[in-house]
């Protein structure tokens, strides 16, 4: 674990290093705001809830957090610096972790940022301060899950383009696998069980869920068991395929 | 001597290209071995498999007694690694870049200060410790992936191509560094420039299309050229024939050779019979036959030769 704190550490340094890290926050906060008051009608709502807020969170992660993840390891390909970084003494696992803490750390600096939407609600009524509290932590997780996945294709390609698109695709089919949209091309072939299963994995179904304030285990495990998927994943991609 | 880096039948396969194809060889302390092969050769894959960053097709090796295989963190603590072109993270300052090195080598506080301040003295990189590598020119980010190879002080040292990319003076200041360094490590180093096996190697090998083709200190090396020992004389043109009687009658010179060098002189070359020292042989003959011997040498044999010789397949012989 310390080993991995400190790859942490390194990561933090190089998304603040570079202007990145302020335009993704100033993005981030800014277009959940903007969502948040024009496409979600906030005042028209006339509700004292952040839920319109949260609602925008999994499609601007769609296009933010594959962007956050894109060069965690095809960087380090690009650049030649994986070898230097797994020929010191540290397991890729601790490699992996390391740079997910941080790109998640880097997350939840953005989402502590979006504070004055929960300000303004508790200025403007008395919202169910509980709910918002889930809600967060179902955000964090959610773009936990989006960043693994996000990782794990930047694990596979040395073009961080490519790994954006790919990270984008595949949180996409998770995002909108609840969706009919999804479900009915499942429908017209695959039994029963398996579109059940597909509609399962929507990070939408579960999301809502969290977001409506409801603490269900289930959709806590999910969204853990999924980072922890997609993180032995990245390790398998980045021992398979770091020389190539 | 210990052996303190071991590699055993190394094989590495890249699909159906055969990269590393069966190297074993042996460095112990205070050995400054020299890895010797044209591009591509398979110098680098042999030096990533023994750091532990590409795994074998079969065969293994080992560093300080721990298998590469079984105990990779263990061979990784003890060895110094500095991947070929030297890649460190450019959006660090040196500082900080080594300040992680020694964060993730276990070592903290005043101990990390005083390993950084001593590798940055060695590799004399003081004046940049608080730029970002990307602006460093390639000499001193070529120090910087030395400074962090041995920042911790490891027994065992794998350098690839250390000197590459770098003017004379930075090259004699590597090859300074390696050397004051060789007597309490053991050390690897890959290069394609022969002078550099004369200059610091204490050994080296030579490696053609994923195989060990000669294994040798450089005086070994050059043994193996037809002509190694070979002595020449300038003579007056007048007397060549005599000089050449005259080295003919030497019971080690297998043949001569002649040319004009111009009007009034020319050179004679006497090769000897397999690796037979004639200098003296041929000095007391020249005197016998009354010749008039401006100059007298002896070949040292040219690395170049003996790589060209190796490589391109004239002379196949074992490690």
């Amino acid at each position: 674990m310390r080993q991995a704190w400190i790859i942490t550490k390194r990561e933090l340094y190089a998304y603040f290093a570079t202007p990145m890290a302020f335009v993704f926050i100033a993005i981030f906060v800014a277009m959940t705001g903007a969502f948040t008051f024009y496409i979600g009608r906030f005042f028209d709502r006339n509700q004292a809830s952040l839920e319109t807020f949260f609602s925008f969170h999994p499609w601007l992660y769609l296009l933010l957090v594959p962007a956050v993840a894109m060069r965690l390891w095809a960087e380090e390909r690009k650049s030649g610096t994986i070898e230097q970084l797994l020929t010191l003494p540290i397991t890729t696992f601790e490699a992996v972790l390391g740079k997910f803490l941080a790109a998640w750390l880097f997350c939840g600096i953005a989402l502590l940022l979006t504070f004055p939407m929960w300000l303004t609600v508790n200025v403007l009524g008395a919202p169910d301060n509980a709910v918002v509290f889930v809600s967060y932590i179902g955000s964090f997780l959610m773009a936990g899950a989006f960043l693994a996945i996000g990782m794990c294709m930047s694990a596979l390609t040395r073009n961080q383009i490519i790994a954006f698109i790919a990270g984008s695709v595949v949180c996409f089919l998770f995002t909108m696998s609840g969706l009919d949209l999804v479900l009915n091309f499942f429908r017209l072939w695959a039994p029963d069980a398996v579109v059940t299963t597909i509609a399962s994995f929507s990070f939408l179904t579960r999301f809502e869920a969290l977001s409506r304030g409801i603490i269900d285990i289930r959709d806590l495990i999910y969204f853990l068991s999924l980072i922890s998927f997609w993180l032995f994943a990245a390790v398998i991609a980045v021992e398979t395929k770091k020389a190539a | 001597m210990t052996a303190m880096v071991v590699v055993d039948r190394l094989v590495k396969t890249f699909g159906n290209f055969v990269a590393v194809d069966g190297i074993s060889l042996t460095v112990a302390k205070g050995e400054v071995l020299g890895f010797l092969g044209p591009n591509g050769a398979g110098k680098t894959t042999t030096m990533r498999m023994i750091a532990g960053f590409l795994t074998p097709t079969s065969g293994q090796a080992s560093v300080c007694g721990h298998e590469v295989a079984n105990d990779p963190i263990a061979v990784k603590r003890a060895m110094g690694y500095m991947p070929e072109g030297s890649p460190s993270y450019d959006d660090m300052t040196v500082r900080a870049f080594l300040t992680f090195i020694a964060a993730v080598r276990g070592l903290e506080g005043a101990d990390a200060q005083r390993h950084i301040d001593r590798a940055v003295e060695r590799v004399v990189l003081d004046e940049m410790i608080d730029r970002p590598i990307d602006v460093l020119s390639k000499g001193y980010k070529r120090r910087v992936g030395l400074a962090q190879a041995i920042l911790h002080d490891p027994p065992v040292l794998i350098l690839d191509e250390p000197t590459d990319g770098l003017d004379p003076n930075q090259k004699h200041h590597v090859r300074s560094l390696i050397k004051e360094m060789a007597s309490e490590k053991a050390i690897i180093i890959s290069t394609h420039i022969l002078e550099e096996v004369t200059a610091v190697c204490t050994r080296a090998v030579i490696i053609g299309n994923g195989k060990l083709l000669a294994d040798g200190t450089s005086d070994q090396l050059l043994a193996k050229l037809p002509d190694y020992h070979a002595v020449a004389v300038v003579v007056p043109v007048a007397q060549v024939d005599a000089a050449v009687a005259a080295m003919r009658g030497v019971p080690n010179v297998a043949y001569t050779q002649s040319e004009t060098i111009d009007a009034g002189t020319a050179r004679v070359r006497a090769i000897p019979k397999i690796n037979a020292p004639i200098l003296s042989d041929v000095a007391s003959a020249m005197r016998n036959a009354g010749i008039n011997v401006a100059e007298i040498f002896q070949d040292r044999g040219d690395l170049d030769d003996v790589f060209r010789l190796i490589t391109t397949g004239a002379v196949k012989s074992a490690a």
